[in-house]
């Protein structure tokens, strides 16, 4: 009986999870969360989230062993095998954690992905967060980020954050769409026929636009944050109408007063686990053939990772992984292949009606901070960039600390990458790193459980 | 079904916050915005909100380096907050 380790819980994961025991497989999945569901189904404080039957009956079956608050750390490659998965178990960041060693015959990784957020002028300041933080917070926690809260970036995602803030009570002063509408059209409209089976998600979104936040929140195409101010903490912010390029309309900026601002400029995929197994990359996701098959051998790839195109989507990508990592038929599952070809010509909609502007470049100052972590301003790395000795990424990083401190990049990566590309020189691409989320020395060195089944 | 009042300390000072929140969402319900300061000695506080970007780490029960953002705040959980300056790197 093969053994399928699937490494994340959101609706990837599961779906997989579900397929390869569905397939006959012994499955174990691991999550670094205490709940299943990832952020997608984040579970509101006090309640049960909508899958959780659902769940229940994966997680609960027989066959299958649940691992919540499991961080995986590395894996380990075996010529023509499925990785050693090495992970630590119990509370976040904590020092005496479990020590976890799985030998699968087949991993699916399924780790999902995290706001992209670009620099701006203040966006250290607290009081700005993420779009994803924003919803979190008031999904999860029923905690409002800020009482005026100005929600900037690109994507539908912004509406369904400012809909979470409202119901924490916040009041969302504007929701900002850095494209234009034209851009926005141009790339939904190509091939209407791709969307027909996405229309719930359209009518969905066009309800958050024309209904519920209509009337409490303006919405503005071609507007974003360019600066946030403020003693400490966010007191108000700068709004500016951009160009097509995402450029500044000079004399276009005007002051809003606010306490928060979110900010969401599309999605970065969670690559550190698939580049540790050895995955080769396709641009910003992990490369996958028709059966979300990764490069590496025993190993599939799933979800965000594959391709940013919402929750059906992983679904869908995630059922064909698990089901083939399983060892199951293709020809049993081709209603799940049918709808993950849909699933991948929604993301690509998704990605050229919001793309992201190279004329961010022009809200950065010489003191704005790029990377968070190591406080590396504009002016350190363009004088970097500017050196011939320095100007490789290796030496970028190296000469200006960006990228080195505890987030190992995963902030400022894709800013970094593109202002060095900017610059004429040439940008690294994501790392191999042998240790994949920082944990303790201490904990490196207690290695013991092994644990097979 | 409401959450349980827990009660932990922040710097000493005692806040109350609810069961199943996590130590970023106790602070911020606490109206605290910042309770870190970064390498060039700045405040900061939750970003990501998620476990990514670190922004939010505290000291925990006398552990530095923990994501307030990752970690269930727990009944009588000693909260300090930290600092990259001060030679503290």
């Amino acid at each position: 009986m093969k053994h399928v380790v699937v490494i994340g819980a959101g609706p990837a994961g599961m779906a997989a999870a579900a397929a390869a025991l569905r397939a006959g497989a012994v499955v174990t999945v691991l999550d670094s969360a205490e709940e299943p569901g990832g952020q997608y189904h984040r579970r509101p404080l006090g309640a049960r989230y909508r899958a959780a039957k659902a769940f229940d009956r994966v997680l609960g079956h027989p066959r299958c062993t649940w691992r919540a608050d499991t961080s995986v750390w590395a894996l380990e490659r075996r010529d023509g095998r499925a990785p050693l998965v090495h992970a630590l178990r119990g509370v976040a960041d904590g020092a005496d954690r479990e020590a976890v060693c799985l030998d699968p015959d087949a991993l699916v990784l399924a780790t999902g992905a995290h706001d992209r957020v670009l620099p701006f002028p203040g966006w250290t300041l607290p009081g700005v967060f993420t779009a994803g933080a924003a919803q979190a917070l008031a999904k999860g926690e029923r905690v409002a980020v800020g009482q005026h809260v100005v929600v900037s970036g690109t994507g539908p995602f912004l509406l369904p954050v400012a809909a979470s803030l409202l119901q924490v009570g916040a009041r969302v002063e504007a929701v900002l769409e850095a494209n234009q509408p034209r851009t926005i059209l141009r790339g939904w409209a190509q091939d209407l026929s791709e969307l027909v089976p996405h229309t719930g998600k359209a009518a969905r979104l066009a309800r958050y636009a024309a209904g519920q936040l209509r009337h409490r929140v303006p919405y503005r195409m071609g507007q974003a944050v360019v600066e946030a101010r403020g003693d400490g903490r966010v007191e108000e912010v700068v709004v500016a109408r951009l160009r097509a390029d995402w450029s500044i309309v000079p004399g276009t900026e005007r002051t809003l007063t606010a306490d928060a601002v979110c900010v969401g400029h599309g999605f970065s995929a969670q690559l550190e686990l698939p580049v540790a197994a050895g995955c080769e990359l396709a641009g910003d996701t992990v490369r996958v053939d028709g059966d979300q098959r990764t490069t590496q051998p025993g190993v599939f790839a799933a979800g965000e990772i594959t391709g940013i195109a919402g929750q059906p989507s992983a679904v869908d990508s995630g059922t064909v992984a698990g089901w083939l990592a399983a060892g199951g038929a293709p020809a049993e599952i081709a209603g799940a292949l049918r709808r993950r070809d849909r699933g991948r010509a929604f993301g690509r909609r998704l990605a050229e009606a919001h793309p992201i502007g190279d004329g961010w470049a022009g809200w950065l100052r010489p003191d704005t901070v790029i990377c968070r972590c190591e406080a590396v301003d504009h002016a350190c790395l363009t004088r970097a960039l500017a050196d011939p000795v320095t100007a490789g990424a290796r030496s970028v990083k190296l000469s200006t600390r960006a990228g080195l401190g505890p987030c190992q990049g995963r902030i400022c990566g894709p800013a970094v990458a593109a202002l060095t590309t900017a610059a004429g020189a040439e940008a690294a691409g994501a790392h191999h790193r042998p240790i994949a989320q920082p944990i303790r020395l201490g904990e490196l060195a207690n290695q013991r459980t092994e644990e097979n089944r | 079904m409401s959450p349980r009042p827990i009660r932990l300390t922040i710097d000493g000072e005692p806040v109350s916050g609810m069961d199943g929140q996590t130590i970023a969402g106790v602070l911020l319900a606490s109206g605290r915005k910042a309770w870190r300061t970064d390498p060039a000695g700045q405040p900061r506080g939750v970003f990501c909100g998620i476990g990514v970007c670190f922004d939010c780490v505290v000291t925990v029960n006398a552990l530095r380096d923990v994501r307030a953002c990752r970690r269930r705040a727990r009944e009588g959980d000693d909260v300090r907050t930290q600092s990259r300056v001060d030679g503290e790197r």
